[in-house]
């Protein structure tokens, strides 16, 4: 198998024998980029040199023996987000607002990747601000699905996944403030994890709404989500949200042991708008369960109704105040204006595309004096009401089933002028986000004609990301839909 | 929603916009605003806000000096600089 084909693990065992160096892994990469981003466009920048150069670096460092229990990633290329801060790199959360910025600094997950002997490399395109669901929000352009060019890779982490999925990385990291992490690892056939709320810093990470964002791996498998998760979370003073929570080892809890574990199909999922090849793959899914020992339990979560409403309040809100910062005045691009006033609504309205425009609208007037209460504050209650939902499901379950999305990858341009129709199809991840509990999406089959990638979602307890990523373990090593790989033409 | 000013609501997010996105935007928010109102159906009286999902309070650390950026660092994005500050319009007459 060509190298940058391979999972982590597989990569550590032959680095760790020297069969192979990283800077043979950084190139493979490299070379796949530019066989297939051209279709793909997966990536806003990606600067090989210095790629290489760290590559280089890290070979040197193989000649006084590697320790991959120190440095779990040691020699593995993982491309960024372009809403994270890696220093000296462009920044520019896929908008023209940033004008040529570049990171004075490293994001926390940045540096706790360099720490682990990442490769660091690549700028992967996304919804602007990560705002969207098919990462076509995009002022660099839109990325193509790998299994279909003229389909939407999901969102916003479109770039991460589908940089996973056409093997131009090995791994990615992504952020998750409504499932864009999940989602885009759904309809790209590969594995999003997002962990809980609290467990990965958020210093470094342009905030879009604060209550709600979390950064998290996409990759080939489980297993390399759990290493990545290891290298990620944990306590920073930096981040005054992260939780001092001791890290376990999640890499050493898949241990393939779910018999008697008991699983929640909420049945408020089985709605309308769900496609039938995605409900036979996730009923496939619930069977293959079972027959590994798990206990299927129907449960409820009475609000979930109500989630996609408060979503868009709560996070709209939220991103109203965070992207007042981009003015024109410290950093980004800047339009003059007869006075100051000017200069920010003139910056502003040539640097934000749509979408960031139409949510900063809608936040700015749900907090508007005269009806906070009715919308801001409902939907703070309202949330309330959605987290009680799932941790009184969790006393009675270890984990809960959903489908991904409710449908497999559309069209690119099929829903990008109904936002509404948009915002409905995160129906079943952003509760997730607003209850600020852990959830993964593994790859569980394949639509017909097309032949395109369906996600399974599983949530799990706050902080219980050991034993999601066991489930998920088990379910992934009981089938080979992880295996398969896109042809891209 | 009859009470959504475009105009003003831009104005106080300090976003100019063209008059066509003006008509497309009051249009959008109009489906969304409508279908948020289903919120109201629910009897929220007795329930208590949620601002974080993980119930942190009063996170303090100790007041101590410590590594930061250098002038010069905090001013390389700047859009206009001199003399070590951020140039903007005048402010006051």
């Amino acid at each position: 198998m060509a190298l940058n084909e391979s999972t982590i693990s597989e990569l550590t065992a032959r680095l760790a024998k020297r069969e192979i160096s990283a800077r043979e892994i950084m190139q493979s990469c490299l070379d796949q980029i530019a066989r297939v981003d051209g279709k793909i466009h997966a990536f806003i920048s990606y600067d090989d040199k210095d790629a290489l150069a760290q590559a280089d670096l890290l070979d040197k460092e193989i000649l006084d023996g590697i320790n991959h229990a120190k440095k779990p990633l040691f020699g593995i290329p993982i491309a960024i987000k372009d809403v994270m801060a890696v220093k000296n790199q462009p920044l520019n959360c896929a908008s023209k607002i940033l004008g040529g910025f570049k990171s004075p600094y490293d994001a926390t997950a940045i540096e706790k990747l360099k720490s682990a002997g990442a490769i660091v490399f690549g700028r992967c395109n996304m919804d602007e601000f990560a705002m969207g669901s098919s990462t076509e929000n995009s002022a660099f352009g839109v990325t193509r699905n790998p299994w279909d060019t003229t389909r939407i890779p999901g969102g916003s982490s479109g770039g991460s996944a589908a940089a996973v999925a056409a093997d131009e990385t090995i791994a990615a990291l992504g952020t998750d403030t409504g499932g864009s992490i999940r989602q885009p690892a759904a309809l790209c056939g590969v594995v999003g994890l997002k962990p809980t709320y609290g467990r990965v810093s958020r210093y470094g990470l342009v905030a879009f709404a604060s209550s709600l964002d979390q950064v998290g791996p996409l990759t080939k498998n489980v297993s390399d989500a759990a290493v990545l998760l290891g290298v990620l979370s944990g306590h920073d003073r930096r981040d005054s949200t992260s939780i001092p929570q001791p890290v376990p080892d999640y890499a050493g809890a898949l241990d393939g042991k779910i018999r008697g574990l008991k699983l929640g199909l909420p049945k408020e999922y089985m709605i309308g708008g769900l496609d039938p090849e995605v409900k036979s793959a996730v009923d496939a899914a619930v069977k293959t369960f079972q027959e590994l020992g798990a206990e299927i339990v129907e449960i409820s979560l009475p609000h979930t109704d109500y989630a996609v409403a408060t979503y868009y309040i709560i996070a709209t809100a939220e991103a109203s105040a965070n992207l007042a910062r981009f003015d024109g005045v410290r950093y980004g691009a800047r339009v003059e204006g007869k006075d100051f006033w000017e200069l920010y609504s003139n910056t502003r309205g040539a640097g934000f595309g749509g979408e960031v425009k139409r949510r900063i609208i809608l936040g700015t007037y749900v907090l508007s004096s005269g009806y906070y209460d009715a919308y801001y504050l409902r939907a703070q209650k309202t949330r309330t009401l959605i987290r009680k939902d799932f941790l009184d499901a969790f006393e009675k379950v270890d984990a809960i089933i959903t489908p991904t999305s409710p449908t497999a990858a559309f069209k690119i341009g099929e829903k990008s002028d109904d936002p509404l129709q948009m915002y409905l199809s995160d129906i079943f991840t952003i509760s997730c986000n607003l209850a600020g509990i852990c959830g993964i999406s593994v790859p569980c089959g394949f639509t017909q004609n097309p032949k395109l990638p369906i996600g399974l979602q599983l949530l799990g307890k706050p902080f219980g990301e050991e034993m999601l990523l066991r489930i998920a373990h088990a379910y992934e090593q009981s089938k080979s839909w992880h295996t398969q790989r896109p042809k891209i033409t | 929603m009859s009470d959504f000013n475009i105009k003003y609501v831009a104005h106080l997010a300090r976003i100019a916009l063209t008059p066509e996105e003006e008509k497309k935007l009051s249009a959008q928010m109009g489906n969304i605003l409508g279908y948020i109102e289903k919120l109201k159906e629910l009897d929220v009286s007795n329930v208590e806000p949620t601002a974080h999902a993980v119930p942190l309070i009063n996170v303090t650390r100790a007041d101590e000096t410590g590594e930061s950026l250098s002038q010069e660092e905090a001013l390389r994005n700047a859009p206009a600089r001199a003399n070590g500050l951020f140039m903007v319009p005048k402010i006051v007459e």
